[in-house]
């Protein structure tokens, strides 16, 4: 255990005063357990989501989050009650290890009434206030404005709570990006800036769209501490996590985290993914994914067994089925929601 | 007196820092001018002994172009009077030319000058409670009133933007609210639009209700995104979970002379988008009951103002926690022969048009429309059912604007009613000139009005 954290932590770059190596002493069996079926419970959800839109029941845009998992469960299991997450349109598995039930989720894919949203947000496109999950947005980068923005009310509110902004590395050459760092920096606020870089904005990769493909080190001009992660190994991801988030907590301001991650399938459903081998995504499915490596871990350390883990496999893949029952079963959207939600007359969210 | 701005009409003469006698050389400061917006130096452009002091120190509303001093080395009066010319004490090696073009003054302003507000109206305004005492406020302290009052009301309530704390605001509205609220409640951010509105919308998804001011609306589109996208759509696309409470606020449509890209009017294209409410208000009374239910509404505002506006004083109610509705259009003045239909300064222009129409024997009828969207049609149509004849007037440019928008839905609901076909007076379909001439002509004006008025009413 602890040399999967040395290793893991070992792989980490890092500038910046806060970066030090991790101490604690790794996970426990029943964190190591909860990761890897919380993992799976994505992988599952993902694997499903592809299928319902091959099927024609998921229409428009669908992005999948497999081989990223480690990213949004490492994180999760960092952040305080009460913490937000903020996301782009890549967004399921933040969805998920938030606390929001999967059939919500499934339905809302489908575009039904039993969706998050009531079918009217989309993959894209979707909220939990009761989770801390504001989104779910579509157009790239603006979800690490919004995210200052809920950092910015935490520390105007004092109530201790810090905002994880995600994005990816094609999200992070845009400019609104840099404006918030820099307000994030000259106003303290408590934030965590996590860019999920899976080395590919939809068709172009990394090192064609970024003269700095070091994605960590894009706040060295405004002062914010940044650290690279191998976003392939959830234990390294918390670790970083838990010391972004107490920078960020303990009022030092924002704090930049670079995931290095993949992802197995295209940029959404319709990406036929020409632009990479199938070599590359078999090589990195076979020595660097990420359930794959809990696995080990689990085995390694007498956690868990094969029959352990395929009961939670199976276990997972009966919360999957039960929402996809949902979520093709679930109505549309009566006609009448057409004209509600454009205007709200109720006060303001608490 | 020097026009110190684009806008400027007047100023006080602050201080001399100049006697009779004294030689100055171009770049010396020889007064402080004030006017409602900032305190200016004023610079001497020319070299020469300082011959008289014209307007006495602490005299106010002295109007641009007015002389304020005479300096003996002045060309062709010093030759005149063969005196000879004072030489500078020392030659400047590098002497610097007078860059500040804000001091020259503005020979031309008197040209595209903004017509003065027209006298208070006649009508008592319905809105307004029984006894309730009226002061001249002006639109700019009124607005200032709103946000100061809102934010005494509700600690959630903050306001955010360009130069809006320590400056006291680029043209002055948020004067004072930095020492009342604190820099937490009054943030000065950095020049970065699209940023800061992007944290706005954040910290409303997130339950507060930020006031977020755009220098002027010009800069908005950098913001746009996040206006529709974010903030007005979020709602619907949450099936209703997250609110954004938030007021984007600013100057909007054609100041004077500053040129195409600080010159124009959105609410068009605001006033296009489910999700947002727009408001464009006229008048000081206006300004501040309806920017006050801007920051109490649970929906996104966009609040036009209008920066020609800001100086004119109007009647405020004082006392009450005046708060006017949003969508509800007011009839400025009533009249039976063409209905005249207009927002934000427009109005005022109409009002003025009345006055001449009436003088010709038609009696127009003026709707200030206040609330872009959602727009109270009933009182456009109840009006154009009894006149039988419109124009409306906008700053905006006319294909796909806010008159077409009228123009359509009077058709639909008052077709059989109309006498003649609706005419719409608007900016001239061209970016908006700098040419004094050639920005009078592309703006609307009290002629074209009156113009369009005959016009459907066949005289």
């Amino acid at each position: 255990m602890a040399r999967e954290q040395t290793a893991g932590a070992g792989r980490r770059k890092a500038n910046g005063a806060a970066a030090k190596p991790a101490k604690d002493s790794g996970p426990d069996k029943e964190e190591l357990l909860s990761y890897y079926r919380d993992m799976l419970l994505i992988r599952r959800f993902e694997e499903r989501a592809g299928q319902l839109y091959g099927m024609g029941l998921i229409g428009g845009f669908c992005h999948l989050y497999i081989g990223q998992e480690a990213i949004a469960v490492g994180i999760e299991a960092a952040k305080r009650p009460g913490d937000q997450f903020i996301t782009g349109y890549r967004d399921h598995g933040h969805m998920l290890v938030c606390g929001m039930d999967p059939r919500e989720v499934m339905a809302e894919l489908t575009g039904r009434s039993g969706g998050s949203s009531h079918g009217k947000g989309g993959s894209m496109h979707m909220f939990s206030t009761e989770a801390a999950f504001y989104g779910g947005h579509g157009i790239v980068g603006a979800q690490v404005s919004l995210g200052t923005g809920l950092a910015l009310a935490n520390k105007y509110r004092g109530d201790g709570k810090v905002a994880f902004a995600f994005y990816g590395d094609g999200a992070a050459n845009q400019g609104q990006v840099y404006e918030s760092f820099n307000m994030a920096q000259v106003w303290k606020l408590p934030i965590v800036y996590v860019i999920e870089n899976n080395e590919y904005a939809m068709g172009t990769a990394i090192d064609r769209s970024s003269s700095e493909t070091r994605l960590y080190k894009r706040g060295v001009s405004f002062n914010i501490p940044g650290e690279e992660v191998d976003g392939m190994d959830v234990t390294a991801v918390k670790a970083a996590t838990l010391r972004a988030a107490e920078h960020a907590r303990s009022g030092n301001g924002p704090y930049l985290l670079e995931m290095k991650t993949y992802r197995y399938r295209g940029h959404s459903m319709s990406d036929p993914a020409k632009y990479r081998t199938r070599e590359e995504v078999d090589e990195v499915r076979k020595t660097r994914d990420p359930i794959d490596h809990v696995e080990e871990m689990l085995e390694k350390h007498g956690f868990a067994d094969e029959a352990a883990m395929k009961a939670i496999d199976a276990d997972v893949k009966r919360i999957v089925a039960d929402a996809a029952e949902y979520a093709r079963t679930s109505p549309e959207p009566d006609p009448s929601e057409l004209y509600t939600d454009v205007y709200t007359s109720t006060g303001a969210a608490a | 007196m020097p026009a110190l701005s684009p806008t400027m009409e007047e100023g006080t003469l602050a201080k001399w820092h100049v006697k009779v006698g004294d030689k100055v050389r171009s770049g010396d400061v020889i007064a402080e001018i004030e006017t409602d917006k900032a305190t200016m130096e004023v610079e001497a452009v020319d070299e020469g002994a300082v011959e008289a002091l014209l307007v006495a120190e602490g005299t106010e509303g002295v109007k641009v172009n007015t002389p304020i001093a005479r300096l003996s080395g002045e060309g062709e009066a010093a030759a005149a009077k063969a005196e000879p010319l004072p030489e500078p004490p020392a030659a400047d090696p590098n002497p610097q030319p007078a860059s500040r073009a804000e001091a020259k003054g503005d020979p031309v302003r008197a040209a595209s000058a903004a017509p003065a507000p027209p006298a208070a109206p006649a009508l008592r305004d319905p809105d307004l409670p029984e006894g309730v005492k009226l002061v001249k406020v002006s639109v700019r302290d009124a607005l200032r009133d709103a946000m100061a009052e809102e934010m005494r009301r509700d600690p959630d309530v903050f306001l955010m933007g360009e130069e809006v704390a320590q400056y006291q605001g680029a043209y002055k509205v948020s004067r004072g609210l930095l020492d009342e609220f604190g820099d937490k409640r009054v943030i000065d951010t950095p020049i970065t639009e699209h940023g800061f509105a992007g944290l706005g919308v954040g910290a409303a998804m997130a339950g507060l209700k930020p006031i977020i001011e755009f220098m002027t609306f010009n800069f908005a589109m950098q913001a746009i995104d996040h206006i529709i996208n974010s903030a007005a759509k979020t709602l619907y696309m949450s099936g209703g979970q997250i609110k954004c409470s938030v007021v984007f606020r600013g100057p909007n449509g054609a100041a004077a002379r500053v040129g195409a890209q600080h010159s124009q009017d959105y609410a068009a294209w605001y006033g296009h988008v489910p999700g947002l409410k727009v408001v464009a208000p006229y008048d000081a009374a206006d300004a501040k009951g309806l920017l006050k239910a801007a920051i109490r509404d649970p929906n996104p505002v966009v609040f036009l103002e209008h920066e020609m506006l800001y100086g004119q004083e109007f009647d405020v109610p004082e006392g009450i926690d005046w708060v006017v509705p949003i969508g509800k259009a007011k009839v400025r003045r009533e009249g039976s022969g063409v209905t005249l239909v207009a927002y934000s300064r427009m109005v005022g222009f109409c009002l003025q048009a009345a006055e001449q129409l009436a003088a010709e024997g038609i009696e127009a009828e003026v709707i200030d429309l206040r609330t872009i969207r959602p727009m109270d049609w009933r009182t456009v149509v109840e009006s154009v059912k009894k006149t039988n004849r419109l124009v409306t007037v906008e700053e905006g440019w006319g294909p796909m604007g806010i008159g077409a928008e009228i123009c359509a839905k009077v058709l639909e609901q008052a077709f059989d009613y109309l006498d003649a076909p609706p005419v719409r007076v608007h900016q001239e379909d061209v970016p908006l000139p700098y040419a004094a001439n050639l920005e009078a002509l592309s703006m609307p004006s009290i002629e074209k009005i009156v113009q369009a008025a005959k016009q459907v009413s066949y005289k």
